[in-house]
């Protein structure tokens, strides 16, 4: 089944080490910037050695996380310019999220829920490590004024919660459309999966309707 | 830092109530700036009770030593000299923790029970719940916590919080030769304060004052003032110290709120996928593509 040769290939085996990497090095930051949220949330610090320990190690695992995101930025950014399809596209999102994509004007790889989710992904991550610089105290805080550090304190927790927010409804949307785990997991889809989800995608890889 | 303690009223990042059963009064220490002489006995007095040496500095040419509070040096001498029509004045200030009424280093702390305040007043870093974020340094509004580079936990006054609780003046209240500094119940200090504004006054001071800033409820350590007008010229006393909006936007109601927005999110998609199902290739498609399967 994996290796049907009719299926399309829809992410390379480095796209998706790239993708997990990201999303187990987003959970080990959400997590531990969690503990630092509300005091509700502080006992998730023994998952990283205490309160001291997650404290030292939030702001390198961020450090890391820019890495792996910065790749996807680059690689995704092309693909994901948003088109007047798209933005038609979600302004038929109401219909799709009630379970009618009958009129949804034709996706390609991406839709315009999934592009629209990468900006604002890129734009929440950039926040974060400019202000996360900033209030990383026992390095660069010292650099600031007190008033620029309270800024940054409130950019990087509105920041962080949009991102969180983003991420669940990214973990829904895959969760909700089939398969789509799958592809991220294995790389190929069924050629039924992509005429159905991004038809333009489908017509571009297959050069017709089969 | 202190002993176990039955009269907590704050207490940070905890949502439930502290051991608070032992009400004490209200104190407060009270630093008469018109009458210190910048012996700086206090300094040293603070530093051999808790037990903290500062590195030998240099001399930078002016009577401060060290320039700034350091986490060995919880309280130092700032100068200030004046020209004025009585002369030159020389504005001499013990500067330290305010022990604020609201404090906001408690309320930025993000670590339980690392800063607590009793219901004396006395704002106190408990060191052991330190993680050493350094965001009570963001909350102070007078630049008081110093994140020590050593263990990278905060330190500050303590105003001598274990000697007020076996029923002691704090270490630099008791070796100051001039009175300068004295300690007592809030109101009393207030009322020992007025004496001496009125006294400042009647030797042409008229602009004498309270130091008692009430954008944080009040402090816990208050200043006569010979020019209460004007603050700031006591090395940067400032005018109005408060927590601030950021602070307060930051460590507010918001946070609990996106909280359970964010649980109110996963409320909603689950109740979205039980409600409307998955989205499936449809059996028009499917049937196009039978060969696939």
């Amino acid at each position: 089944m994996k290796n049907d040769p009719k299926k399309l290939l829809r992410y390379t085996p480095l796209e998706r080490a790239n993708h997990w990497l990201t999303a187990i090095i987003f959970m080990l930051l959400a997590l531990s910037g969690l503990c630092f949220f509300y005091p509700g949330f502080y006992p998730l610090n023994q998952f990283f050695g205490g309160g001291v320990w997650t404290r030292i190690v939030h702001p390198f695992i961020g450090v890391v996380m820019a890495i792996p995101f910065g790749v996807m930025f680059f690689h995704y950014r092309q693909p994901n310019v948003m088109t007047p399809t798209d933005w038609k596209w979600l302004s038929h999102v109401r219909e799709m999220v009630g379970g009618d994509d009958r009129n949804m004007p034709e996706a390609g790889k991406f839709n315009g829920g999934q592009k629209l989710l990468f900006w604002l992904l890129v734009a929440c991550m950039v926040l974060l490590i400019l202000s996360g610089i900033v209030i990383w105290r026992a390095y660069f805080s010292f650099l600031f004024p007190v008033a620029v550090i309270r800024f940054a304190s409130v950019v990087h927790a509105v920041a962080a919660t949009i991102m969180i927010a983003l991420i669940m409804l990214h973990i829904y949307a895959a969760i909700w459309t089939k398969e789509s785990i799958a592809a991220m997991l294995y790389g190929k889809v069924r050629r039924a999966w992509a005429k159905q989800h991004h038809p333009a995608w489908f017509r571009q890889m297959t050069g017709g309707d089969k | 830092m202190a002993l176990q303690s039955l009269d907590i009223i704050r207490r940070s990042a905890t949502t439930t109530p502290s051991p608070s059963q032992r009400q004490t009064p209200e104190v407060a220490k009270l630093i008469d700036i018109s009458k210190c002489i910048g012996c700086k006995a206090c300094q040293v007095a603070c530093m051999e009770w808790n037990d903290t040496r500062d590195a030998i500095g240099t001399n930078h040419g002016v009577l401060d030593n060290p320039m700034d509070l350091t986490e060995n040096s919880w309280t130092v001498m700032r100068y200030a000299e004046l020209d004025t029509d009585r002369g030159l004045e020389w504005l001499i200030r013990k500067d330290g923790c305010m022990h604020c009424a609201e404090p906001g280093c408690l309320k930025a702390c993000p670590a339980p029970g690392a800063i607590v305040q009793y219901s004396n007043g006395i704002v106190d870093f408990h060191e052991e719940n330190c993680i050493g974020c350094g965001y009570c340094i963001t909350g102070c509004p007078f630049n008081i916590p110093r994140l020590s580079k050593k263990d990278s936990k905060v330190y500050k006054c303590t105003l001598c919080s274990d000697r007020v609780a076996v029923g002691l003046e704090p270490a630099c209240v008791k070796t100051c030769p001039t009175g300068a500094i004295v300690f007592g119940t809030k109101d009393d200090m207030i009322h020992h304060a007025e004496g001496r504004v009125a006294d400042l006054k009647s030797r042409g001071f008229v602009e004498a004052g309270i130091y008692d800033p009430q954008g944080v409820g009040g402090t816990h350590v208050m200043y006569v003032l010979q020019h209460a007008d004007k603050p700031a010229i006591y090395c940067g006393l400032p005018m109005k110290p408060s927590i601030g909006g950021t602070v307060g936007l930051w460590k507010g109601a918001a946070k609990p709120l996106a909280a359970f927005a964010l649980a109110m999110g996963a409320l909603g998609a689950f109740l979205h996928y039980v409600t409307k199902g998955p989205n499936k290739v449809s059996e028009e498609i499917e049937k196009e593509f039978d060969d696939e399967k």
